[in-house]
C-alpha cells in the first residue's frame, strides 16, 4: 500500500522513509477510530480469540493437532513465564500474562504478515496502554499483598539498606518503580517495532526505487530485497522477543510487588 | 535516534506523543481479549492439564498395582513351586524307603522261603534216611535172619521173637562199633 503512495514520488529520486510513513490517514472520512492500527488491533483480538477458543473448546487429554498447537502457546506462557517468575501464586495471573503475550506477539507479526504489513505496536499509544495495565497490575497486586503503607514504605526505604543510602537509593526506588518501569516497558516495545519497521521500508523501497533506475541501479536492487528478506526474517525474531521481553518483565514485577522484601 | 528529529522538522507528528483513538481502542480490544481468553480459553485448557495429570498419576497408580499384583503372584508361584519341590523330595524320600524295606522284606521272604525249603530238605531227607533205615533194618533183619537161620538153622518164624533178636543183634553191632 505504501508503495503506491512511494511510487507518485518517484520523480524527484528517492525519499527515505521517515515517521509520515506511519501516520496512516483514516480510512473512512475524518474518523480517527477507522485508521489501520485501529483495524489492525481489532483484527488481532478476532484472530487470537477464535484461534484460541477454537483450540480450546475440546479440550482433552489427548490434544488434537489444533489443541497441541494453542496449548503449547499456553503452557509457554503459564509454565516458563508464570510459574517460573512467580511461584506458587501463579495460576491466577496466567490470564493476564497470557492476553499481553498473544496480544503482542500477533500485533508484532502484523509487521511482516503479506497484506498486513504494519506493527500495531509502532504507534505509541497502544504501548502506552499495555505499560499502563501492567502498571496498575503490578503495583495493585502489591498493595493487596501488603498493604498501601507496608508497600510504600517497602519501596521508598529499602530493607537492609544503611541508613545514609536511603538519600540515593529513595528517590532512584521511586523513580524506578513508578516511572522507569512504565515508561521503558512501552518504549521499548514501541522502538523495536519502530524501528524495525522502517528498517523494512528502506530496503524494500530502496530496492523498488533502484529497480526503476538506470541500469547499474537495477542490478543492485536485487541487493536491497535480498537484504529486506533476510531482515523480515530478523523482524520475525525481535517481534517474537520483545512479546516475550514484555511478559516476562511483567511476570518480574508482579513477582517483586508479592515478594516479601522488595 | 534520527527517526525522532524526522519528526521535529515540521508538519509530522512526534511519534511518542498518541493517539487518544488509538489508546482507548487499546485499552477496550485488550481488555475484551483478556475477557474473552480468561473466560472461555484458560478454563479449558486448566481443565486440560489437570485431566491429564490425573490421567498420568491416575496410570501410575495402575502401573503400581499391577506390578504388586504380579509380584504377589509370582511370589505365590515360588512358593507353591518349592511346596511342590519339597513333597516331590519327600515323595522320593519316602519311595527309597519303602523300596529299601520291600527290598529287605523280599529279602527276609526269600531267606525264610530258602531256610523253609532246607529244613523241608531236611526232613524230607531225615524221613528217606528213617525209611531206608527201617527198611535197610527190614531188609538187613530179614537178611540177616535169613542167614542166620540158614546158619543156625533154626526157624525164625515168631515175628516177635525175630524182632527181639534182629535188635538184639543189631544193638550188639551198635555197640561193638
Amino acid at each position: 500500500m505504501l508503495a503506491f503512495v512511494r511510487s507518485s514520488a518517484e520523480g524527484e529520486g528517492f525519499v527515505p522513509p521517515s515517521t509520515k510513513d506511519f501516520e496512516l490517514p483514516p480510512i473512512f472520512g475524518d474518523n480517527p477510530y477507522t485508521t489501520k492500527p485501529i483495524f489492525l488491533v481489532l483484527l488481532s483480538v478476532v484472530l487470537i480469540s477464535v484461534f484460541f477458543i477454537a483450540a480450546s473448546r475440546r479440550a482433552a487429554v489427548v490434544p488434537s493437532k489444533l489443541q497441541f498447537a494453542g496449548e503449547s502457546v499456553y503452557a509457554f506462557v503459564r509454565n516458563d513465564l508464570a510459574k517460573d517468575v512467580i511461584g506458587h501464586e501463579f495460576l491466577r495471573f496466567v490470564p493476564y500474562l497470557f492476553t499481553l503475550f498473544t496480544f503482542i506477539l500477533v500485533n508484532n507479526w502484523f509487521g511482516i504478515i503479506p497484506l498486513l504489513q504494519f506493527p500495531t505496536m509502532s504507534h505509541v499509544g497502544f504501548a502506552y496502554v499495555l505499560a499502563a495495565f501492567t502498571f496498575f497490575v503490578f503495583h495493585y497486586v502489591g498493595i493487596r499483598k501488603h498493604g498501601v503503607f507496608k508497600y510504600i514504605k517497602d519501596i521508598m526505604f529499602m530493607p537492609g539498606v544503611p541508613k545514609a543510602a536511603y538519600i540515593l537509593i529513595t528517590p532512584l526506588e521511586i523513580l524506578t518503580f513508578f516511572l522507569v518501569r512504565p515508561l521503558t516497558l512501552s518504549l521499548r516495545l514501541f522502538a523495536n517495532m519502530f524501528a524495525g519497521h522502517l528498517l523494512l521500508l528502506v530496503f524494500i523501497l530502496g530496492g523498488e526505487h533502484l529497480a526503476q533506475g538506470a541500469l547499474g541501479l537495477k542490478l543492485v536492487s536485487p541487493f536491497a530485497f535480498g537484504i529486506g528478506i533476510v531482515l523480515t526474517f530478523f523482524e520475525f525474531m525481535v517481534q517474537c522477543l520483545q512479546a516475550y521481553i514484555f511478559t516476562l518483565l511483567t511476570a518480574l514485577y508482579i513477582a517483586g510487588a508479592l515478594a516479601d522484601e522488595h | 535516534m534520527n527517526k525522532f528529529y524526522f519528526a521535529a522538522e515540521g508538519e509530522t507528528l512526534n511519534p511518542l506523543i498518541p493517539h487518544t483513538s488509538e489508546i482507548i481502542v487499546g485499552a477496550v480490544a485488550f481488555t475484551l481479549l483478556f475477557l474473552v481468553l480468561r473466560s472461555k480459553v484458560v478454563p479449558m485448557f486448566e481443565k486440560a492439564f489437570t485431566a491429564r495429570t490425573e490421567a498420568i498419576q491416575g496410570g501410575m497408580e495402575r502401573a503400581e498395582k499391577a506390578q504388586l499384583e504380579a509380584q504377589r503372584a509370582l511370589s505365590q508361584y515360588n512358593e507353591q513351586l518349592s511346596k511342590a519341590r519339597e513333597e516331590a523330595q519327600t515323595l522320593r524320600e519316602e519311595a527309597r524307603v519303602q523300596g529299601v524295606s520291600i527290598v529287605e522284606e523280599l529279602r527276609a521272604k526269600a531267606q525264610e522261603e530258602a531256610a523253609r525249603i532246607t529244613s523241608a530238605a531236611h526232613a524230607s531227607i531225615e524221613a528217606e534216611r528213617q525209611q531206608a533205615i527201617t527198611s535197610l533194618r527190614n531188609e538187613v533183619g530179614a537178611l540177616a535172619v535169613e542167614l542166620a537161620s540158614k546158619i543156625v538153622g533154626e526157624s525164625l518164624d515168631d515175628q516177635a521173637r525175630q524182632s527181639r533178636i534182629v535188635d538184639r543183634f543189631l544193638d550188639d553191632l551198635e555197640k561193638s562199633k
